[in-house]
């Protein structure tokens, strides 16, 4: 279980995420909405401990792995498709430890199961950004970790990468794993996803999804980002 | 082969700044190659110049002492390194202007040092090199700093990879990558140094920045690169001493020129992307 407590999260001064509160249930497939800003990337981050919060903190037990946009990657840098998904392996090897057939093995695995055999030699700078998507889905898979965390998987990518990213998303689900997804598509989000957090730097709602993907919440969501305010109704309580 | 190697035979202080080059040229390069892939080309260039008052300084106590100008060096460089990389958070990612107005005032500050202590020949042979200058210290130094730099290098290969490839990856499976990335900064400023007995100051980044700037070129992978880079470091050392011999030119800017040429013939026709490389490829592609 991941549990938030008055959650602030910020940029220099500016806050992401405003006095968020709740849990993730272990287990639990949830996807998180909101409008563009609403402070949903620095949320993933903040859980993953890559951004210490500003108040209030994240409880969780146990290895995260995080999926972050795959903008933030330089596309031209010369390392193979088998060497990204090796560092997955990251957390059992550390610097120095050997990586062996048996590590190999499991990275052609992963590979194979994102449909990227025959992949492994390739460099990144020749995939398309569907296929460069699913090789960072093959390094997650070698980070088999408990809690899966992923910052807008779908973003840029075919629609064949993205039957192949859903699928992989809901097994991860029947593993037991906790998984939190950022997502746009809500069409999406309500056909797959049992759990919604909408957040517009506050919570909106955060609960079933067809309770919170109301279009009265949606409004409110659109409205709280827009309308920014410093100095916020939480705020003032809080303080 | 007898016109290449004649001179080298015949004169002693050519053998020892040929010996020094190959032995930096087997680790500056490498570190160049990590620099280009960070995106931090010009941070060699900004410890190049950040080291002069050490080095200017070191001059004004010990004269040419490769112990005190080195060990000043060493101090101002990392000083430079640690204060870019604050002037970097603190402006947000917008350093470039902050790290130009520091290296200008950095060799401003070291020309006027050693013009108060010494004589035009003095402060040539300090920024662009002499091959007379190096001596037994200088030796060992530059061998020192090889070894040095080569042996971490095996340890760090991999931290130094993910730190620049996915440094959020790195930060979130925990590789320290910050740590690492100091001690690489740390070697760069060491290798700086090193390389700066034989080539001077100013040139002494080329060795490390040009080899490097020219594999990005021709590897496809980091082993490939680092291999390219040596190579065109290997060969530009042994032509540029033999270039600075014969037309009697300042060392470093004789090494340096070499490496421009591979430099340019990588830009050119380097099997990544090179512009005539790409040229021909779109121009078979239509034809077929």
């Amino acid at each position: 279980m991941i549990r938030l407590d008055d959650l602030v999260v910020a940029h220099g001064r500016r806050p992401a995420v405003h006095h968020l509160s709740g849990h993730f249930q272990a287990g639990s497939l949830t996807a998180v909405v909101g409008p563009n800003g609403a402070g949903k990337s620095s949320l993933l981050r903040a859980i993953a401990g890559l951004h210490a919060p500003a108040h209030g903190r994240v409880q969780l037990a146990g290895k995260v792995a995080l999926l972050p946009q795959a903008a933030a990657l330089d596309r031209a840098f010369p390392i193979s498709c088998l060497d990204v998904v090796l560092f997955g392996l990251w957390a059992e090897t550390g610097a120095f430890g050997g990586i062996g057939a048996e590590g190999r093995a499991r990275a052609l695995r992963a590979l194979a199961s994102v449909g990227l055999d025959g992949f492994a030699a390739r460099p990144i700078g020749s995939l398309s950004a569907g296929q460069l998507q699913r090789v960072l889905f093959a390094r997650l898979l070698l980070q088999d970790a408990p809690v899966m965390l992923l910052d807008e998987p779908f973003n840029a990518v075919d629609a064949a990468t993205a039957a192949v990213l859903l699928r992989q998303i809901v097994a991860w689900h029947g593993q037991g794993r906790t998984v939190v997804a950022v997502l746009h598509d809500l069409d999406l989000v309500r056909e797959h996803f049992p759990q919604t957090l909408l957040l517009a730097r506050e919570p909106v709602a955060w609960g079933p999804t067809a309770e919170v993907l109301t279009a009265a919440n949606r409004f409110v969501a659109r409205r709280m980002a827009e309308g920014w305010d410093d100095t916020a109704e939480a705020c003032r309580q809080a303080a | 082969m007898e016109a290449l190697l004649g001179p080298f035979a015949e004169f002693g202080f050519l053998r020892r700044a040929l010996v020094g080059c190959v032995a930096l040229s087997l680790s500056a390069p490498a570190l160049g190659v990590f620099l280009v892939l960070r995106r931090m080309s010009l941070t060699a260039d900004v410890v190049a110049h950040g080291m002069l008052p050490g080095v200017a300084l070191g001059f004004l106590v010990a004269g040419l002492s490769v112990t005190a100008m080195a060990l000043g060096g060493l101090l101002a460089g990392l000083a430079v390194v640690v204060g870019a990389g604050a002037l970097s958070r603190a402006t947000g990612g917008r350093e470039d202007s902050a790290l130009a107005g520091l290296y200008l005032v950095s060799l401003a500050l070291g020309v006027a040092i050693v013009s108060t202590a010494g004589g035009a020949v003095d402060l040539s042979r300090l920024l662009f090199g002499s091959v007379l200058g190096v001596d037994d210290a200088a030796l060992w130094l530059m061998a020192g700093t090889a070894s040095v730099t080569l042996v971490w290098l095996a340890f760090a290969w991999r931290p130094l990879a993910l730190e620049c490839f996915d440094p959020g990856h790195a930060a979130a499976v925990g590789a320290r990558g910050g740590a690492w990335h100091l001690m690489f900064l740390g070697l760069v400023v060491l290798n700086v140094i090193a390389a700066a007995q034989a080539m001077g100051t100013l040139m002494a980044v080329g060795l490390m920045m040009l080899p490097a700037a020219a594999a990005r070129f021709c590897g496809r992978s980091i082993g490939g690169m680092v291999t390219v880079a040596v190579a065109v470091a290997l060969g530009s050392g042994l032509a540029g001493l033999l270039l600075s011999f014969v037309a009697d030119l300042p060392s470093g800017a004789a090494i340096v020129l070499c490496a421009g040429v591979a430099w340019v013939a990588a830009v050119l026709f380097g099997p990544v992307d090179g512009i005539v490389t790409r040229r021909l490829a779109a121009a078979r592609h239509l034809a077929g």
